[in-house]
């Protein structure tokens, strides 16, 4: 494994296509799980970074979970960093006045981090970091995380966040959850659940399970609740299910499709799409009154509400000029207006957090990738090689997509970086797995 | 409505009768029940359409439930119109008989949209049977989209399996 990832990283600074194999260990009931990183071009502009591994300075057993690992894969996986493989890292610092900055200015490192983890009080492990430019022979942070040992996946993903921020200026979203529905067999056995993991595909667990199918699941803003759909009462309903708790409530039930949760970003309501057994419009409810606002009502398809960040209108899929598009209207209701012109369809919107891009699905012929708009130009990019590419779901910051693919007869969720260079498969079950939405980012004790 | 319901506890009276009476005479019964649909069915094919219960598993008509759709149409083809009439017909003879029309997409497009694409279909199947005959309260709509593939492969010969609308009694009579 190490060495085909020693050659890749020789092979990506030719600019060629290469496949890094990363295995990772320590999944808790997962069976498969050997995420890939398929860079399908050179990046020659992402950081050089070296994570050295974090010294483990206690008198128990050191804890499973490898810091610096989970923090190169994080790295790695968003497009921007390019992390010198732990193979060829030769020498170990585990503080800043260790480092001998000639060696990886040798290695052509911009960044180095080194650390170490010290047990704290109530079985926590305090992980200390600090992250220097090898140029400038420069400390620019210096920090400490503390977590339970069976967290520390989640304290690695945090000082990503921090190292990342500190570099790029922007928030960082690795420790973030992905929420996704899987489905096992065929005909009158299938089995389908929606579920919850690390935004890396680790730890994952049911949100719930039913014969029925479950579709659609939309993340409140506070990263607490999950709207989604379910056929469990014979027909479509949407529901909304507080996560560590497991209760739920109906909150839509009506006659025909109850389909496409998706809160506000306030959180105060849940825009839908409601048929009522003659076709589907879009639809805002008041989750505290419950009282129903018809924002479309035309004799198309209206579909797959998102709001903008700002809250003001909702982009939705409507196949009202023949092929399917995506338009936006007002929340408070309001003409339409389409968005999408270039490829023949253009499906299911994500919209980043400053509202300047929109990924979506688009189909030409039987192929269908996933695009980028920027809303300033009106042009859109493929960033996925498709063919059956769906469901898009922009980071929290921009900085990634999450979607879904077909391979054979299963379906798989791809991370891919939001310029389109840097892929990773995420195998996260047996079986289909599809329906990718990302999480708000996330607050301490959630 | 009265028709069948005698002829049904004739051949109940009939059979249990046989079956009281004794096991080794199994043979006689199908003949016995064989000479009564015979009979029942010319009556009511000359007449129309007058079915009995059991039709809906013997009758060569009544037993396609199944009406598929070319990609993103939702028109029914001529060759399913037969069917169409014959549950219509079924269904005008039996109004406490219910269908459920389960409408479904192949995977191209996005999920919801194919909910809404669904949808269509079985209000497509559901308006022919109005149009037929059959009275509105007997017929339900449920999409499924593309959440219940009978064939998971890439490719036309298992989309147009899986671009359907399945007509499922959920009350017989």
């Amino acid at each position: 494994m190490m060495i085909s990832a020693r050659a890749a990283a020789m092979r990506l600074a030719l600019g060629i296509l290469v496949l890094l194999v990363c295995p990772l260990a320590g999944a808790q009931g997962l069976k498969s799980e050997v995420p890939e990183i398929t860079i399908v071009r050179g990046t020659e502009t992402a950081y050089p970074i070296a994570v050295v591994p974090f010294a483990f300075d206690g008198a128990s057993v050191p804890p499973e979970t490898d810091v610096a690992d989970v923090v190169r894969s994080d790295l790695n996986r968003c497009g921007q960093f390019r992390s010198l493989p732990k193979n060829d890292i030769i020498e170990f610092p585990t503080r800043g006045e260790d480092i001998k900055f000639a060696t990886w200015n040798l290695l052509k490192q911009a960044y180095i981090v080194v650390g170490r983890e010290v047990q704290a009080g109530n079985g926590e492990i305090r992980v200390e970091f600090e992250l220097y430019d090898v140029a400038k022979q420069q400390r620019l942070q210096g920090l400490a995380i503390s977590g339970q040992p069976s967290d520390l996946r989640g304290v690695a993903h945090q000082i990503a966040d921090l190292i990342y921020e500190k570099i790029t200026g922007v928030r960082g979203a690795f420790w973030t959850r992905i929420a996704y529905v899987t489905s096992k067999g065929s005909g009158q056995s299938m089995a389908y659940a929606l579920m919850v993991a690390d935004s890396d595909g680790f730890s994952p667990q049911t949100v719930v399970s039913s014969r029925q199918p479950l579709m659609s699941p939309a993340w409140s803003p506070d990263g607490r609740k999950l709207a989604y759909v379910s056929f469990e009462r014979g027909n479509s309903s949407i529901y909304i299910q507080e996560i560590a708790t497991g209760s739920r409530e109906v909150v839509s039930a009506n006659k025909g499709i109850n389909g496409a949760p998706a809160f506000s970003p306030d959180g105060s309501r849940l825009a839908l799409a409601l048929s009522n057994g003659i076709n589907p419009d879009i639809y805002v409810m008041d989750l505290g009154s419950r009282h129903l606002t018809q924002i479309t009502k035309h004799f198309a398809i209206d579909t797959e509400p998102v709001w903008t960040p700002d809250g003001q209108n909702i982009m939705f899929t409507s196949d009202r000029g023949g092929k399917a598009q995506l338009y936006q209207a007002p929340a408070g209701g309001g003409d339409a207006t389409r968005a999408t012109f270039a490829g023949e369809s253009n499906m299911k919107g994500s919209i980043s957090y400053d509202g300047k891009k929109v990924a979506m699905a688009q189909g030409n012929g039987n192929v269908y990738r996933i695009a980028v708009l920027d809303r300033a130009t009106g042009e859109a990019k493929p960033i996925s090689p498709g063919s059956l590419d769906e469901s898009p779901s922009f980071a929290p910051n921009a900085s990634m997509i999450l979607y879904a693919a077909s391979e054979g007869s299963r379906g798989v969720l791809y991370a891919v970086s939001a310029d389109g260079r840097v892929r990773q498969r995420l195998v996260l079950a047996d079986g289909d797995v599809r329906e990718p939405a990302w999480s708000p980012y996330r607050q301490r004790g959630q | 409505m009265k028709l069948p319901i005698r002829v049904l506890l004739t051949a109940a009276v009939a059979s249990a009768t046989l079956v009281a009476c004794a096991g080794k005479t199994k043979p006689v019964a199908p003949a016995t029940d064989t000479t009564t649909q015979t009979d029942t069915r010319s009556t009511t094919q000359d007449n129309g359409g007058k079915y009995k219960v059991g039709d809906l598993d013997t009758d060569s008509c009544l037993r396609q439930r199944v009406v598929y759709f070319d990609f993103d149409q939702t028109n029914i083809k001529s060759q399913f119109q037969a069917a169409i009439s014959c549950h219509a017909s079924y269904l005008r003879q039996f109004p406490g008989a219910r269908v459920s029309l389960e409408g479904n997409a192949d995977e191209r497009g996005t999920r919801e949209y194919n909910l809404g694409l669904g949808e269509r279909r079985g209000n497509s199947v559901s308006s022919a049977l109005g149009a037929a005959g059959a009275s509105a309260s007997q017929l339900n709509v449920v999409s499924y989209g593309e959440e219940r593939p009978v064939c998971k492969e890439h490719g036309e010969d298992c989309w147009q399996k899986n671009r359907r609308v399945e007509i499922v009694y959920t009350s017989k009579q």
